[in-house]
């Protein structure tokens, strides 16, 4: 008894150092929370993005870190649902106290957990588009992709030059559709466009002849898609196979060349604005993005085997404009986020980021160029 | 609204409502063995659809579907036999909830097997702007090889479980489960090969949609809900009933598509099916008789 007693006793003591030891190594640590839609309708977006933010840990962790330290990122699945994306959030802040949040993937989520970052003082930084995240800017909040309102205008320039003024829309009946469709619907009338019906379908919907055929009867001159979702190609083998002849725009949720594919030869000609990652062979050599997406593309592509898309841009922005942030302010939170707030020049994977106070998302309208689609690949439209 | 606008809402609606049958068909055959409804039928019209997908990059398209059709109804065997017959006394509920268990863990095994992106098998003639002109109005020709599949599902069904000692053997399983077994008729084996039977239907079904809806590793729960839906209409058990339910719910939200926003569809679909249902409980074609000899 007396001897089991001294045994654990020594037990105990021998691994006293053990404990601090660990401690100070979790002191030099700066731990990053993920929250992203990896499984699930959204999962297009979730999945690249956490591939790519693991694997840009992994690299800084083999190069030596930031400021020396390490990075150890908590990746959690929401699946795109936003009860999950909430539990998730509180976890990450309350239980693991990150650092910051990178994601999550879709709006809807992401308006959720916006309050709870707020509280907790920590930073976010969305992969999710819409435009609300960041308008009216909550201190703790930024987001790396581009803005719709950016795109919006994008597309109704194009139009204008086509002579096209009657449009239908269709959107999707998530986050990112329903910002989207508002959007359209504010900006139309002050570009000359007149919007002539504009229906949102089920985010899982499989079949979109009917409405179309009330888009058709409308004898609208352009259709507008704005979705993330797979109907995306569905929307445009549809259109073929009624016979509309109108263009097809679409937003740039369309990035994704697995869309393009899905839809065959229905895809050619569809419009849309997009980031360059896309076309990043096809840039000048001197542009100051092109480097960076073009290392981006090898290294994403080498490691995983797929192509890479916009979508695990956005991660790639939002963990770039995170360390930009650390290594200027080191590991305080405060600091670190007035750093971000106040970045210039930083170039990403969307565009040029140049954040301030008022604009925490940091890409002006010139982060997007257009497309289309041409032989079963994305090119410049022209 | 003009004759063509009409002509193409009630082919949109057929379209819709020709995968809704397809897929309904499936939850009957089980049905009709056990009296059960399997909530995994829509992942095994899923795993037919990545199946045959996956197949379709080493051999050719028919063969591709034939042997996702083979595997998946193996697949609906291996189910029966790890979890069905392990069942002690399986009352009509355990075996529900077993299904429903079931479809949760097939659809994060295809999750694991495959990943979350979306796939399609090619169009079976032309390609995605292929399009027919019936009178004015457009019509996929994959939406005819439905039809085709779907109108000789039913008439195999037909004679299946009419003229063949195994289908009526099944039959008399759905009636009486104990009187079948004295009469010497293996149970257990005839509800294996309902699984069997329901997923090859499944697989099918998912190979021919697959080129419409597109396959992911989670499609298949809207499109049990939906088949479902139709199978209640339609009357539980009874495959012609499928294709009349479906084509129902399909112009019921063809046309209300053309009235009212697109959000209401399912709304008004649903709420159609439930006033037809007050009138008639047993569904379209179910019998009341049979129905009242059942337990669910």
């Amino acid at each position: 008894m007396l001897l089991k007693k001294l045994f654990a006793t020594v037990l105990c003591v021998s691994l006293l150092p053990l404990a601090f030891s660990c401690k100070k190594q979790s002191g030099e640590t700066i731990k990053i929370g993920a929250i992203f839609a990896v499984t699930g309708p959204a999962s297009f977006l979730g999945a690249p993005e956490a591939k790519t933010a693991q694997m840009m840990v992994d690299e800084i962790n083999n190069s030596g870190g930031v400021n020396g330290k390490h990075l150890k990122l908590i990746i959690k699945d929401s699946a795109g649902n936003p009860e999950k994306a909430i539990s998730f959030a509180k976890q990450l802040i309350e239980e693991e106290k990150v650092f910051a949040i990178i994601g999550p993937s879709t709006s809807g989520e992401t308006m959720k957990i916006k309050t709870i970052c707020e509280d907790g003082k920590t930073i976010l930084i969305s992969c999710a588009a819409a435009e609300v995240i960041v308008n009216p800017v909550a201190r703790y909040v930024f987001k790396s992709p581009q803005k719709d309102s950016h795109a919006v205008q994008k597309i109704f320039e194009v139009m204008k030059k086509k002579g096209i003024t009657r449009i239908g829309i269709v959107s999707s009946n998530d986050g990112f559709g329903i910002a989207g469709k508002e959007q359209l619907e504010k900006i139309a009338p002050a570009q000359g466009i007149q919007i002539l019906i504009s229906e949102v379908y089920d985010k899982k919907a499989t079949d979109l002849t009917g409405v179309l055929t009330k888009l058709k009867a409308k004898n609208v001159q352009a259709v507008v898609n704005w979705s993330i979702v797979p109907a995306q190609s569905i929307v445009a083998k549809n259109m073929k196979q009624l016979n509309i002849n109108a263009p097809l725009f679409q937003s740039h949720g369309f990035g994704n060349i697995k869309y393009v594919k899905e839809a065959g030869e229905a895809a050619e000609g569809i419009i849309f604005p997009c980031g360059r990652l896309l076309i990043a062979e096809s840039l000048p050599a001197n542009h100051p993005q092109k480097s960076l997406l073009m290392k981006y593309k090898k290294d994403y592509e080498s490691k995983y085997g797929e192509d890479a898309s916009t979508f695990g841009g956005h991660a790639y922005d939002a963990m770039l404009v995170l360390i930009e942030g650390i290594k200027k302010a080191g590991s305080d939170k405060e600091k670190v986020r007035d750093a971000i707030e106040n970045l210039k020049g930083v170039a990403g994977t969307a565009g040029i980021f140049n954040f301030s106070p008022q604009d925490h998302n940091g890409l002006d309208i010139n982060a997007f160029d257009v497309l289309t689609v041409k032989g079963g690949k994305f090119v410049k439209y022209e | 609204m003009s004759f063509e606008h009409l002509l193409q809402y009630v082919l949109s609606g057929i379209t819709n409502g020709s995968i809704y049958a397809i897929v309904a068909i499936g939850f009957n055959i089980i049905y009709n063995t056990t009296g059960i409804i399997n909530f995994a039928q829509g992942e095994f019209v899923m795993l037919g659809g990545m199946t045959a997908i996956s197949l379709a990059a080493f051999m050719p398209l028919p063969l591709a579907i034939l042997a996702a059709v083979v595997i998946t109804s193996f697949a609906g065997a291996l189910i029966d036999f790890l979890f069905i017959r392990r069942l002690k006394s399986p009352s009509v509920l355990n075996m529900i909830i077993v299904t429903v268990g079931l479809s949760i863990m097939i659809r994060e095994i295809a999750l694991h097997i495959w990943d979350e992106k979306v796939r399609s098998l090619p169009y079976f003639t032309g390609n995605e702007i292929a399009s027919i002109n019936l009178l004015g109005a457009y019509i996929s020709p994959q939406v005819l090889w439905v039809l085709g599949v779907c109108s000789v599902i039913v008439v195999f069904l037909g004679l299946f479980f009419k003229f063949t000692l195994t289908g009526k053997s099944m039959r008399a399983c759905a009636s009486n489960m104990t009187a079948a077994r004295l009469c010497g008729i293996n149970t257990r084996n005839m509800v294996t090969i309902s699984f069997m039977l329901s997923a090859a239907i499944g697989a099918l079904a998912g190979c021919v949609i697959s080129p419409i809806t597109q396959t992911q590793y989670d499609c298949g729960t809207s499109l049990a809900i939906k088949g479902f839906t139709v199978a209640i209409l339609g009357g539980l058990g009874n495959s012609t009933g499928a294709i009349i339910g479906g084509v129902i719910i399909g112009l019921l939200e063809a046309f209300s598509i053309s009235v009212m926003p697109l959000a209401y569809k399912d709304a008004i679909a649903i709420a159609i099916l439930l006033v037809i249902l007050f009138v008639k409980p047993s569904g379209l074609l179910g019998a009341r008789e049979a129905a009242e000899l059942k337990e669910f």
